[in-house]
Formats: structure tokens, sequence, C-alpha cells
């Protein structure tokens, strides 16, 4: 299944490009006219006069060998230009998904085990701030956090592993933080749930110690929901990282997307689309893989309810 | 008054006398639900005369004004280039709205389409349909919409179509288990024995009775639609300067932020947020109204 769908989509990704108006001649040379002999050496390259599917199967081959073709803005291998740029994407995913699941989880349980006024306060934050985009989040916070209070730099990635964190760090807050009220929300209505069943009931007439109950008895049961919520918003997150990428002028893979599509830089732009579904589609591999190791019940290969 | 103990005569008049009076239905969603219904309604009418109540033309540049702050006519100041920020705010409320408006009704309507279809037909057509929509689910709306800009060239069209068909697969997903439900129930199969043909089965019944959740779930998909639409044209990709836009404002005015003048890219920051927490708050009330009602 999951190598059926990768499939499909690199293909609906090179049919996408492929039926892109333009002539690829002219967008190689830069709209020069060339000499018939350079044209037909670049026909030849490119396989601009095999069949549709020859060309699909020379371009997939290619990616999986680890040659997605050349930029021609940049005149560089796609490969190399991904390869340079992937980390500070998966940096800042990794991050931000670190901020979702700590903060996110934890304040869902909390305000799901203490009714009360901790549990209104989240609510009414968490309301507003699940509406809240990554790139006006993004502004507000190089206005807070950078530009006011001078806490954070606002723009660019840093050099070495600390300074990049730091450089990281409202970049993350972006991305997470309507992610992270969703989850909280989900969280806290599916532990609130799970704690008003009448096994915990049962539990807590037997006088089973509060640790205990909340681990075993009401988080236990609660994980798959939260699981799934956390897979999907963490997933969701690949792509709007284009979004945070270019308010912050970070030199990754979506801001490169975003300049390559401007530009009509095409093989950039299936190179970065294929590496970003790719990483969507094994997020969700991971989640499903995820609801085997919570949920005995699961069995691979049937699908978690 | 629960709604999971009413009889089948009680909840069949309920859903008629929702149906009948739609303005009874929001109002059973609270004060919040009213007021985002409100906001909505401001919203929708600046998209239709945002641009005739501007107050000065929101094109026109005059450098020498550049991030100056508000004055007396100008209650929001000027942005980057000396245009009066309130003026392109009235006027951007237009395609801000129509793109996320387009993008819903594409994705409802072929959703609801292949819901409706996949539940009545069931097998071979329902595996086909499925699997199918599973694939698109490998493509995050945004991504889409960048290759659908990077393929076609960028502006609103492109991407709300390419929006569009990512929102699909959520839309069926959800629709299909109410259709299979109301597919079952009794009245369906008094209607084909009577003869009635299946589209008009499923046009006249089947759909108007999932309406609720067919509004519910448009109401959540809109707020969806802002932020995604408004996130492409403020990666330059969706509605193209200098035409007014709430993404391409933040956009435009983001140096302002380094220099201090924050306002213009904050007011159009603030316009999106208040119009996808009422889509968000109304959606949740509705779609919680609409799953009691189906209980």
């Amino acid at each position: 299944m999951l190598a059926a769908s990768l499939l499909i989509a690199s293909f609906v990704i090179f049919a996408a490009v492929y039926l892109a108006p333009g002539n690829p001649i002219s967008a190689l040379s830069g709209g020069r006219s060339l000499p018939a002999s350079s044209v037909a050496l670049l026909e030849q390259r490119y396989h601009l006069n095999d069949p549709f599917f020859v060309r699909y199967w020379y371009w997939l081959d290619g990616a999986l060998h680890g040659n997605l073709g050349i930029s021609i803005t940049l005149r560089e291998d796609v490969s190399t230009l991904i390869a340079s740029r992937i980390w500070t994407t998966a940096g800042l995913v990794l991050y931000a998904s670190l901020l979702i699941v700590v903060f996110g989880i934890g304040l869902g349980i909390l305000s799901g085990l203490r009714p009360g006024l901790v549990d209104t306060g989240t609510l009414m934050v968490t309301a507003f701030s699940a509406a809240i985009p990554a790139f006006v989040a993004a502004i507000v916070l190089i206005l807070l956090f950078a530009v006011r209070l001078r806490w954070f730099p606002a723009l660019g990635n840093g050099t070495g592993f600390l300074d990049n964190v730091r450089h990281l760090t409202l970049p993350a807050v972006a991305l997470a933080v309507s992610s992270l009220a969703i989850v909280a929300r989900v969280t806290r209505a599916t532990v609130r749930e799970e704690a008003g069943r009448e096994h915990v009931q049962t539990a807590v007439s037997r006088g089973i110690p509060a640790r205990q109950l909340i681990r075993r008895h009401v988080l236990r049961n609660a994980a798959i929901p939260i699981t799934t919520i956390t897979g999907i918003t963490i997933a969701s997150l690949i792509a709007v990282a284009a979004v945070v990428e270019t308010a912050f002028s970070l030199n990754g893979l979506g801001a490169y997307l975003v300049q390559a599509a401007e530009s009509k830089d095409l093989a950039v732009v299936q190179g970065i689309s294929l590496v970003l579904v790719t990483a969507f589609v094994m997020v969700n591999l991971i989640v499903d893989l995820l609801y085997a190791v919570l949920d005995p019940r699961v069995t691979l290969g049937s699908r978690a309810q | 008054m629960s709604a999971a103990t009413l009889t089948p005569q009680k909840r069949g008049q309920a859903v008629l006398a929702a149906r009948a009076r739609p303005l009874g239905q929001l109002r059973a969603t609270g004060p919040a639900g009213i007021a985002a219904a409100c906001a909505i309604a401001a919203a929708t009418f600046l998209a239709v005369f945002g641009a005739v109540l501007a107050p000065y033309n929101g094109n026109l540049a005059d450098l020498s004004l550049a991030w100056v702050g508000p004055t007396g006519g100008h209650l929001l100041g000027f942005d980057f280039q000396g245009r009066d920020v309130l003026s392109r705010l009235l006027a951007g409320a237009r395609t801000s709205m129509l793109g996320p408006f387009a993008v819903v009704l594409m994705s409802m309507t072929a959703g609801t389409v292949l819901a409706v279809t996949s539940a009545w037909r069931r097998g071979l057509t329902d595996s086909v349909v499925s699997s199918g929509l599973d694939i698109l689910f490998a493509f995050p709306g945004i991504l889409l919409a960048v290759l659908a800009t990077a393929v076609f060239g960028p502006g609103l069209t492109a991407a709300s179509i390419a929006l569009a068909i990512a929102y699909m697969p959520y839309v069926a997903r959800v629709l299909r288990g109410a259709a299979l439900k109301e597919r079952s129930q009794p009245y369906v199969a008094a209607l084909e024995v009577q003869g009635a043909p299946a589209t008009v089965i499923c046009l006249r019944h089947l759909v108007p009775n999932m309406m609720p959740l067919i509004v519910a779930q448009a109401t959540i998909m809109f707020g969806w639609a802002m932020v995604d639409l408004a996130a492409i044209s403020f990666l330059g990709l969706g509605v193209q300067p200098p035409s007014p836009n709430w993404g391409v404002m933040i956009s435009e005015n983001q140096t302002g932020i380094m220099q201090g003048y924050p306002l213009p890219a904050l007011a159009a920051g603030i316009c999106i947020v208040v119009v996808v927490i009422a889509f968000n708050i109304l959606g949740e009330r509705l779609f919680a109204r609409a799953e009691a009602e189906r209980a």
C-alpha cells in the first residue's frame, strides 16, 4: 500500500509537470534560440522526444538512484541542492513536533484531568490560537521576541548547533502554534471521556492510587486518538514549513520549493515535491506502526479505529 | 432535551423543522455561534461591498507617505508604498473570501457526489473511489497548490482548484459514513419499492437529510481554505500584487515589522484570524448539533 501510494504520487508529480505549458528547450536555453545541433543534444539528454511513459521511467529510475536532474536556474544537481537544505526543514519540523508532543499533549492531559480554571483557560486560549496561521504567528513572534525584546534572532539559519537551535526557536513556535492548540483540545476531550468511563470509576472505588489510575486506565486508553491527531498535525507541518521558512528567510526545502515554483524551475519542483510527499507518507506509516505498539488488539496490516 | 432519546417521529419532525427554519438552527448554536455567524456575515458583506466602501483608492501609491502611522482621515495609516491600509483591507476582503468560497464549493460538491455515489452503489465503485481518495491523502493541500502554481503559473484559480482537490478526500470520508447510514434507513427502501429512480432518491431525500452535516463540514473547511489560500498568497503564488489581498498585505509589509511599523501587516493578520476563528466556532457548533441529531 505504501509503495503503491508513493508510486502513484510520483506519477502524479511527474505528469503534472509534464503537462506544464511552455517549451522545455526554451526554458533550458533561457529563451535564446539555439543551433540545431545543441537542440538535438538537449533533446537527447533530457529524453524530450521519447514517449511519456519512457520519460517517466527515466525520471523514476534516476530518482530511485538519487538523481533528480539539474536545476535550470542554479545549474546544479537537484539532489545536491536538496541534501544541503533538507536538515533545516527536518530540524524545524522535528523541533515543532517536539513542542506539540510536550506542550500540546501535556496541556491537554492537564486540562482534561483538572476541570476548573486551568481547563477553562486552556480551552479559551486554544480556541484562539488554533485559528492563527503560521505566517501570522511568524510576524507576531518576530515583532515581540526579535524586534521588541531581542531575545531571538529574526531571520536566517545561524552557524553551529546551538546557534541553529536559537535561530530555529521562533520558526518552530510559529509552525507549532495552531497544531499545538488542536492537539491540546483533542487530547483534553479524549482524556475527559476516558476518565468518566465505568472502569475508571470502578478502579477509583477500589482505591487504586491516582498515578497508576491515570497512567494505566486513562492514558493507556486515550493513547490511540491522541496519537492519531498528533500524527495528522505533524504530517501537515511538512508542507506548512514552506510558509514558515519563507517568513523567517530560512534556507530550507520549502522556501526553495517556493522559489523554484516562482522561477518555473520544474526539475527542482518535482524533486522537492517527491521528497515532501515521501516524508508525509512516512510519518503516516510511523503512526500506523505506533497503533500496534500502543494497542495489542491492533495487528499490523489491519487498520486502527 | 437529549437527542438520543428522540423517537423516530420526533427526530423526523425536528429535521423537517430545521430544514424549514435555518435561522432557528443557528439560534440553537448558542451566543458564541451567533456572534461567529455575525462576524461571518460582516466579512461576507465586505467581500461584496468592501471595494465600494473603501474611503480611498487602495492602489494609489505615494512613496512620501510610506509607513506613516494612523492620522485623522486614514485610520490605519499607510503601507510600505504609502497606500491607505484601511482601503486595502476593505478592498482585499473580496479575494480573501472569494478564494476559500470557491474551494469549499468545489470540494463539497465533488466530495458529496463521490460519497453518495460510493455509498449508494457500494461494491466495486466504493472500493475504487476509496482507494483513489486514499492516494490523494498523500498530498498535503499547500504542496498540491504550490505544485499547481508552478505548472500553471501563479494565481488564485490554480491554487483554489488544487486545494479543492486536496480537501476532497476529507469531505468524502466524513460524508460517506453518513451517506451509508442514511442509505440503510427504511424510507430509502420504501422509496425504492415505489420505483423512485436512484438519482431522485439521492437528490431529493438523501442529500437534503445530510444537509446539516454538509453545512457543518463546509463551515469548518472554509476556515482551512482561508488559512491555506492566504498562505499561498503570502508566498507570492496566489493573488498577485498590487491587487489587495490579506495574505499579500502581510508579505509585502513584512519589512515594516523589522523597521518598527508593524500595523499594516498586523491589521491584515488580525482580519484573517478573526474570520478563521468565526468559521471554526460556528463549524464546531454546527457539527455537534448535526452529530446529536443523527445519533
